[in-house]
């Protein structure tokens, strides 16, 4: 399974997936399921967005939620200010990258480890969280935009043609443009991960010391790889104010964070199809548990991610890989049993041994 | 004169709920290294078992001071026993599993309970300090939190648990080469602390309503706190506590009770980018 997870096998088959429900998607449902489906891939992109930091930079955060609340924001006042949608698209991306870079200098290059990146990255998200939530009234607007308080910004107006504002996209446009940004952020961070840059990240969450030893920064690389996360979580943010036109405080809560971190975990840690199983199976979870009273969606997520925790702490995709590797050689080794002299005899009894 | 006078006591109750609302988590991430993000939830526990002893008819304070750290340090036993002992040593799973504890715990009170306030009012009705009213209930908060700590103290450096418990923290195997069941001390350092969480959440139930999510609101603070704190328990908790409290009451006469906490947010992050082990990492080496 490891090896099959980082050949470039892996990487097309989910490509290929993914392009065929992109173009196949669309023509099967009906316009409601397709909106439903946009949101899982936002969402998506934003697990993923962890799933990098965490799995592949070995940076836990407590507040990827802010990131992508600070980019969804972003979009909503930009776009209401410049009525055209190319340049809020991409500050949303511009401004929680860099809003990363600095919290992200704050914690390495200050040397903090593990905890006090936990405690740092929450405090940003509640501050966020706190000082929204209490711009209620009119006399907070940036420009034309009100910022709403507690009850966010309705009405951002949609993604538009680059240079054409009165030529918004379609429900089903969104779609395109959010599964195909689901599939670049996917391919993007695979050829990273699998470039020099991306060996260091990877090495530096093994062994900092090592890697300092050998030369590199890690410091630097680590925040490179906590920049390019924030960055992707503000993609995802401005995908999520143009899929509901609305954005709101809720969105920087731990509650948002918390989801995000669940996806990580069950989809599987150190992977990056992970979090977007993790996440489509959750939130189809959370809307059947909506529409049930029986179980409160509280009590549900934090069984499962205490069970993941405690029983399946590789999450979904590793583990049904190893499950996958183990039938396969079952199957083989029926098949090389039928012969059993033949081999033995062709062998020389080292290759035997292994 | 009179406006010193709330000064004072408004910044003094501030640093005292602070010491109140960490010390459960002090003493279980200072003892045992374990984070638990489902302290506010203990908390919430607390408040709700107060709620739930005045119906019984039980007197409001020994509600708050003996039923809510009793009922939620059992509660701690029991957790610690089912999941908290799988995880020793793996800080990250322990933060994680504590997270998905703390949700839950919301859900199941959230089932039982319902999703609204519920309250208790505040004994003691208030004084006046020339022009103004000051709650008498201010001042129980601060005489606790100065108990609290002085009791902390007393128990971990003059009697023989505080000894075992603080050589179990640093030597399991000694410990348990000299005859101490390090799983039985883990247990009991874990109750301990759930219980001054539960008394924490049955102190603060008459000041803020009682709700299923109302942990959330503490758990981030209380880390913030210890954090900062650094290494030594009780002077971490008292020094961070003043500090923090001291900012985020200043902050908030100067503006608004938001940004008296993004204030408190802000003098967290900053402090932990100067002094990256917390004050007593620095300052007091070596003491408690």
């Amino acid at each position: 399974m490891n090896r099959f997870a980082k050949s470039w096998m892996s990487a097309a088959l989910c490509l290929a997936i993914g392009t065929a429900m992109l173009f196949g998607l669309p023509s099967v449902m009906d316009d409601y399921t397709l909106i439903q489906v946009t949101i899982y891939a936002v969402m998506s992109i934003l697990g993923v967005s962890l799933g990098f930091i965490w799995g592949f930079g070995g940076i836990l955060c407590f507040g990827q939620a802010a990131f992508f609340g600070l980019g969804s924001y972003t979009y909503a006042i930009a776009v209401m200010n410049m009525g055209d949608s190319t340049v809020p698209f991409a500050l949303a991306i511009l401004v929680p990258a860099l809003f990363a870079a600095v919290i992200g200098y704050v914690i390495f290059y200050g040397r903090l480890s593990d905890v006090y990146m936990g405690v740092i990255t929450l405090t940003v998200t509640l501050i966020l969280f706190n000082l929204i939530n209490s711009t209620a009234g009119p006399e907070w607007r940036i420009g034309s935009a009100p910022l709403g308080g507690f009850n966010g910004i309705p009405g951002i107006p949609t993604l538009n043609v680059p240079g054409r504002p009165d030529d918004v996209l379609s429900p089903k446009d969104l779609f395109d443009v959010t599964f195909v940004c689901l599939l670049m952020v996917y391919l993007g961070l695979r050829v990273l991960i699998s470039s020099k840059i991306g060996r260091v990240i990877i090495a530096a969450k093994e062994n900092e010391q090592r890697v300092l030893l050998l030369g590199y920064d890690a410091r630097a690389y680590k925040l490179f790889c906590f920049t390019l996360g924030g960055a992707i979580a503000g993609l995802a943010g401005c995908l999520f104010a143009n899929w509901g036109a609305f954005t709101s405080p809720t969105i920087f809560g731990l509650a948002q964070s918390a989801q995000i971190i669940i996806w990580v975990i069950v989809g599987g840690l150190g992977t990056l199809v992970g979090p977007i199983v993790g996440c489509a199976l959750i939130q189809w979870l959370t809307t059947a548990i909506g529409t049930q009273q029986t179980f409160n969606s509280n009590l549900v997520l934090g069984a499962i991610l205490l069970l993941f925790v405690l029983l399946v702490p590789r999450g979904i995709v590793p583990s049904l890989g190893s499950a996958g590797e183990w039938l396969l050689r079952k199957l083989r080794r029926p098949a090389a049993a039928i012969s059993p002299a033949a081999s033995t005899a062709a062998l020389p009894p080292t290759e035997q041994a292994t | 004169m009179d406006l010193a006078v709330i000064v004072v006591i408004q910044v003094l109750y501030a640093v005292a709920s602070l010491v109140i609302i960490s010390a459960g988590l002090a003493v279980i991430f200072g003892m045992m290294k374990v984070i638990n993000l489902a302290h506010g939830e203990f908390m919430m526990l607390g408040a709700y078992s107060v709620i739930g002893a005045i119906k019984l008819g039980i007197n409001l304070w020994v509600a708050m001071l003996l039923v809510a750290p009793v009922a939620v340090g059992l509660i701690g036993v029991v957790l610690e026993r089912l999941i908290i002992r799988r995880l020793y040593g793996r800080m990250v799973d322990t933060m994680l599993a504590t997270w998905g504890l703390s949700l839950l715990l919301v859900g199941i009170v959230t089932s039982i309970a319902g999703n609204t306030t519920a309250g208790v009012s505040a004994p003691l009705g208030s004084f006046s300090v020339g022009a103004y009213s000051v709650s008498g209930y201010t001042l129980v908060i601060i005489a606790v939190a100065v108990v609290l700590a002085l009791a902390i103290r007393w128990v971990l450096l003059r009697t023989p648990w505080g000894l075992i418990a603080r050589g179990t923290m640093q030597k399991p195997d000694m410990a348990n080469a000299l005859g101490i069941s390090p799983s039985r001390v883990y247990s009991v350092t874990f109750a301990v602390g759930a219980a001054l969480s539960g008394l924490a959440g049955g102190l603060l139930a008459p000041l803020t309503g009682v709700v299923p999510t109302m942990g959330a609101a503490f758990v981030a603070k209380a880390f913030i706190t210890v954090i900062g704190g650094g290494p030594a328990i009780l002077a971490g908790l008292v020094g961070a506590s003043a500090l923090f409290g001291a900012i985020n009451q200043l902050a908030t006469f100067v503006t608004t009770p938001v940004f008296g906490e993004v204030a408190l947010l802000v003098a967290a992050i900053v402090m932990l980018r100067l002094l990256p082990q917390g004050i007593t990492g620095r300052f007091f080496k070596g003491s408690l």
